[in-house]
């Protein structure tokens, strides 16, 4: 794994047993020891703490202050940007000429700045992205490690050495200090718990970790069990559920587009791909992202294609993301289907040459438990 | 007991051969949710793909090692298919088959062999 680039935490990675993979160009811990079933589980009755350094840390201003970069940032995303009170945090997507999804990203107003989370497969287009758009001054920090911390005993173990971080509410941003370094903290997360994403100093990261996992209650999490548990609180992986092919629209993501930018509002239009948002917000989309329960206990992994009927016909759809919710204890996808399908409808995907029958379901497949 | 490349083990018990896999394979494989077994009096011939195993990483098979039948099959994985890394090489066998020619089994790598090959 000679070419690939490593995180600050990558030997405390190695000394506590992980099996490194190659992911978006670094060397990642898919799994530790308890392996990513227990993992996952543990995750939602304790606490899973994740190295999420590989992520983009992105700071944006602008010469008039955070009101400009907000304002600048809006000809990017279709979400209400401006309208971001400090010390919050919001889900927004880049979108493109076509109305597609070219990434999706994590905005906090910190104040004197926005800071934003983009995926690490992306984060160099992201970048260039920014930066050819006028009016962002944009900064790519370097220098900081993003570490997560999830499930219902993360509160108690952050608090115990960030005192403080406690009266946070979801999607809440602050600043903290601990033992001299500066930690940027959001309350929010990818695995459908309360959580924290801590942003400190890449110099500090293994010592923050090591007096996390002190705490019985915390232990490393890998890659795997973070898309297990991402899947099951059904959030999009970009890539996979959310491209360049998928409105945001498609994606059941309407919820991100503010009425302000819809049509109608003060703000309306005005970002990339904002012909076919707006008309699909209006008319609907042909095609949604849906859940899908599979009957029995056979995963239906990304790619599986799903019919209509038992037999015959031409396939309506495809997974995109699926595999085994060990929360669920069942097999749990997300795939695209035509919208006209409901809830509750039965479809059927073909596994090894066989149509299993599947049913369209709710999102999240686990319910979320966020401190709102 | 006996080891093929593709990490299953086969153990004789009368005219039978019992099929597994080994603990290195279970443990490359992760934690199982899901395994698919034949239908018993199913007649194979070798590398037929006879089981399907899922684990929360990937789905692989299992092959009919040699030639033969399949009579019986270990129905206590279809509901507890994490048995596949708790005992690999015990609780978690997959089928018997009855094998004409037991010969078929000569070329299989011995558990010092089989070692070495996963060092």
């Amino acid at each position: 794994m000679a070419d690939l680039l490593r995180t600050g935490l990558h030997d405390l990675h190695v000394e506590l047993g992980a099996k490194m993979v190659p992911f978006a160009g670094y060397e990642m811990p898919v799994q530790y020891p308890m392996g990513v079933l227990k993992e996952h589980l543990h995750t939602r009755a304790a606490a899973g703490l994740f190295d999420v350094s590989h992520m983009g840390q992105v700071i944006l201003g602008a010469p008039g202050g955070v009101p400009a970069a907000a304002l600048a940032l809006e000809a990017l995303v279709p979400v209400d940007i401006a309208g971001l009170a400090e010390g919050r945090q919001r889900y927004a997507m880049f979108t493109g000429p076509e109305g597609g999804i070219l990434d999706d990203l994590m905005v906090a107003n910190r104040g004197d700045h926005l800071f934003v989370v983009v995926n690490a497969a992306c984060k160099a287009a992201d970048i260039a992205h920014l930066r050819a758009h006028r009016g962002l001054e944009v900064i790519e920090i370097t220098d900081r490690a993003l570490l997560a911390l999830q499930g219902p005993a993360a509160e108690a173990a952050l608090e115990r050495l960030v005192p403080g971080v406690a009266v946070m509410r979801f999607m809440d941003v602050a600043t903290f200090g601990w033992n001299g370094a500066e930690l940027w903290i959001s309350r929010s997360g990818y695995t459908g718990e309360d959580g924290f994403e801590i942003s400190l100093p890449e110099e500090r990261a293994v010592e923050f970790a090591r007096a996390l996992l002190k705490d019985d209650a915390v232990a490393p999490i890998g890659l795997g069990a973070r898309d297990s548990l991402r899947l099951e609180a059904g959030l999009c992986l970009y890539g996979h559920d959310i491209d360049t092919t998928t409105s945001p629209v498609e994606a059941e993501l309407s919820w991100a587009i503010q009425k302000v930018r819809r049509a109608g509002g003060a703000r309306a239009g005005g970002f990339p791909g904002a012909a076919r948002i707006l008309g699909e917000l209006a008319g609907g989309a042909a095609r949604r992202r849906v859940g899908l329960l599979p009957e029995g206990r056979a995963p239906m992994r990304e790619g599986v294609e799903i019919f209509a009927g038992p037999e015959g016909g031409a396939p309506i759809g495809t997974v995109t993301s699926g595999g085994f919710g060990p929360s669920v204890n069942a097999p749990v996808a997300m795939a695209y289907l035509p919208a006209s399908l409901a809830e509750g409808a039965t479809v059927y995907g073909e596994l090894r040459g066989k149509r299993l029958p599947a049913r369209i379901a709710a999102m999240p497949f686990h319910p979320t438990n966020y401190k709102r | 007991m006996k080891y093929t490349e593709d990490h299953e083990w086969l153990r004789v018990e009368g005219d039978l051969v019992v099929v597994g896999i080994t603990a290195h394979a279970s443990e490359q494989l992760g934690d199982v949710v899901f395994v698919e077994l034949p239908e018993p009096e199913t007649v194979v011939a070798k590398g037929d793909e006879v089981v399907v195993i899922e684990s929360v990483k990937a789905a692989s098979d299992i092959l009919a090692p040699v030639d033969g039948e399949i009579v019986e099959i270990n129905e206590a994985l279809v509901d507890n298919p994490g048995l596949v890394n708790e005992d690999p090489t015990g609780a978690a066998w997959f089928f018997k088959m009855k094998v004409g020619d037991m010969a078929q089994l000569d070329d299989f790598m011995d558990e010092d062999a089989y070692n070495d090959l996963v060092g």
